[in-house]
């Protein structure tokens, strides 16, 4: 029998997402996949699995689950408040999930999106080669509440494990490198760019997000005709109205507006994090600068399984606490005031 | 936006991002420019450079995807370079199997609303600018934007009209849009800057299809002025009512 996470509640925008579609550009349909791909390599280190698995994103805050069978679970991206059957849950950590059992996933207590993964993956079939919901494409949809999401075959063992909770899940300094429509803004447009410091607008999607900012725009004299052009992932577009968008993994493939610079690879899931009303500046860098932050990001994405370690148990998070044998020869539960 | 034939543009090479580069055949949209990239796109996948990723052609240039730590700037520039010396990419023939399709549209109602709004930027009344846009032959130059997306053209110098300043908040499946010469035909509903000013019932993104992407660049498209029945006679269509014949 196929194994399945029945959905009971969930946060709206809530997507399936793999590492996305390659090989479609030319016909209009961007890469996609996860939002953060850092939190889909620690998922699938925490399950001592493929980074290819499909995992469950969740924008914002997280829903209520169930599983028809015992199930290995991992929590990544933006920390959420969680619970297994009222206990609480430590994120960035792989666990346990009895058949039967509630997982409560709450809001974001930083950064934008969060990550449940399952040991095998979802199990959705493929659509032009990936799982991933890519909703400006048109292709598959948004996870809502009575949906059974099919649970692939878990090869592996082993819960209990954590990665180290990382800072990137509240706005900060993302790094530039020049765009070929970099030209096109004057060098004092381009230095108020990166001396303001801007927040991310709660206008904001897989597509990309709107950098907010006190006083005049980004407008440039190229105008409003220039020729639709590629848009790579990280680009920063302006608007006609002099308002800047950061372009994500889910963007349109080509566009009109021009780039005042592309972010960093490496600094994409610290800008897709930003939580709304974070703030984000910018700085350039050289492509040498960029490259070494390139190659420190694979380095760190190679050394997640290593990084992972077993979880201890924080005593303040058991709730039964006093059931456990704490002292070898004294039980708990006699006294009348023992009780929590 | 003025030139439409003349190659007068030795192709360049630019940085896109840290992992792509960006070969363009000018820097305005020309029928040469555009056989040039098509061309040069399919040559770049053909060629299999080690470290390329992907490559796809907008309506002048070519977006090269690699690998920069597996394959430096210098070094992808370098291949492209030679690429771009073996023959005049200017001179390429078109795609094979090209078609011309014959769309039924609605201009303007509250179907495509900013009609007059663009015959208004255009300098026309109503009836020029749906007689100059029905009656246009134009060319899919490229795909892109959204899943079978394609942008269209050339259309007469008066339609050499800007982009809002500001997006349209959305504009639905089978729209036509227009803005600097060009029509834009969306396969989903989606935000734009560009002036709604038809309605189609084409559906452009087949996702359960063998061919899921219906136009293919090189095809050639005309806008036939239709009524809101016609329309409504072929919503179920997924061809929207279009009449497809191959050009030989």
């Amino acid at each position: 029998m196929t194994r399945m996470l029945i959905v009971h509640r969930i946060a709206p925008g809530a997507t399936v997402q793999d590492q996305g579609r390659i090989g479609y550009r030319a016909f209009g349909v961007s890469r996609g996949g996860a939002a953060d791909p850092l939190a889909l390599a620690e998922g699938a280190a925490l399950l001592g699995q493929s980074v290819d698995c499909a995992v469950l994103e969740l924008p914002g805050s997280g829903g209520v689950f169930e599983s028809t069978e015992p199930l290995r679970i991992a929590l990544t991206g933006a920390p959420m408040r969680v619970t297994l059957d009222g206990a609480p849950l430590v994120w960035n950590a792989s666990h346990a999930m009895p058949a039967g059992a509630r997982l409560d996933i709450g809001g974001a207590t930083a950064g934008s999106y969060g990550y449940l993964h399952v040991g095998g993956g979802f199990d959705l079939p493929q659509r032009l080669g990936s799982r991933s919901a890519h909703l400006a494409a048109g292709i598959g949809a948004v996870v809502q509440a009575g949906d059974r999401l099919p649970v692939g075959g878990d090869t592996r063992g082993g819960v209990g494990l954590c990665l180290p909770q990382d800072s990137r899940f509240d706005g900060g300094m993302l790094r530039l490198v020049e765009s070929f429509q970099t030209a096109f803004f004057d060098p004092a447009t381009r230095d108020r760019f990166t001396e303001t410091t801007f927040a991310r607008d709660a206008r904001a999607n897989r597509m990309g997000l709107r950098l907010d900012s006190a006083g005049d725009g980004f407008a440039t004299s190229a105008g409003l005709n220039i020729l639709s052009e590629s848009i790579v992932p990280g680009d920063i577009q302006i608007t006609g109205d002099g308002t800047p968008y950061l372009l994500l993994r889910e963007s349109q493939t080509t566009g009109g507006y021009p780039r005042i610079a592309t972010v960093i690879p490496a600094d994409l899931p610290r800008a897709v994090q930003t939580p709304s009303g974070g703030t984000l500046r910018f700085r350039f860098v050289s492509r040498d600068e960029a490259l070494e932050a390139e190659r420190k990001m694979r380095d760190h994405l190679r050394a997640l399984p290593k990084l992972c370690v077993p979880l201890v148990r924080d005593p303040s998070q058991i709730r039964d606490l006093l059931s456990y044998q704490l002292i070898s020869g004294v039980t708990a539960g006699d006294a009348p005031d023992e009780k929590e | 936006m003025t030139s439409v034939t003349s190659p007068s543009f030795d192709p360049v090479i630019r940085s896109a991002g840290l992992n792509g580069v960006l070969v363009s055949f000018g820097d305005t949209l020309t029928e040469l420019g555009n056989r040039a990239a098509l061309a040069f796109a399919a040559a770049v996948a053909r060629a299999g450079i080690d470290g390329v990723e992907e490559c796809s052609p907008s309506l002048v240039s070519v977006f090269v995807q690699f690998d920069p730590l597996h394959l430096s700037l210098e070094a992808v520039t370098a291949k492209l370079t030679t690429l771009l010396d073996e023959q005049d990419w200017y001179a390429a023939p078109m795609p094979e199997g090209r078609r011309f399709i014959r769309v039924p549209t609605v201009y303007g109602t509250d179907l495509a609303p900013q009609l007059e709004e663009a015959a208004q930027a255009a300098g026309l009344s109503v009836d020029d600018a749906i007689a100059q846009l029905s009656g246009a032959r134009v060319r899919v130059q490229t795909i892109g934007f959204a899943p079978g997306q394609p942008y269209l053209g050339l259309l007469p110098e008066a339609w050499n009209i800007p982009r809002q300043t500001a997006l349209t908040k959305a504009v639905p499946d089978g729209a036509l849009v227009v803005a600097i010469r060009q029509f834009v035909l969306f396969s989903v509903a989606n935000p734009t800057g560009w002036r709604h000013i038809g309605q189609t019932a084409l559906q452009l993104f087949r996702e359960d299809s063998d061919t899921p992407f219906f136009l293919r660049p090189g095809d050639e498209v005309q806008f036939v002025q239709a009524s809101p029945d016609v329309l409504e006679r072929h919503k179920d269509d997924p061809d929207g009512g279009a009449l497809i014949e191959a050009i030989r």
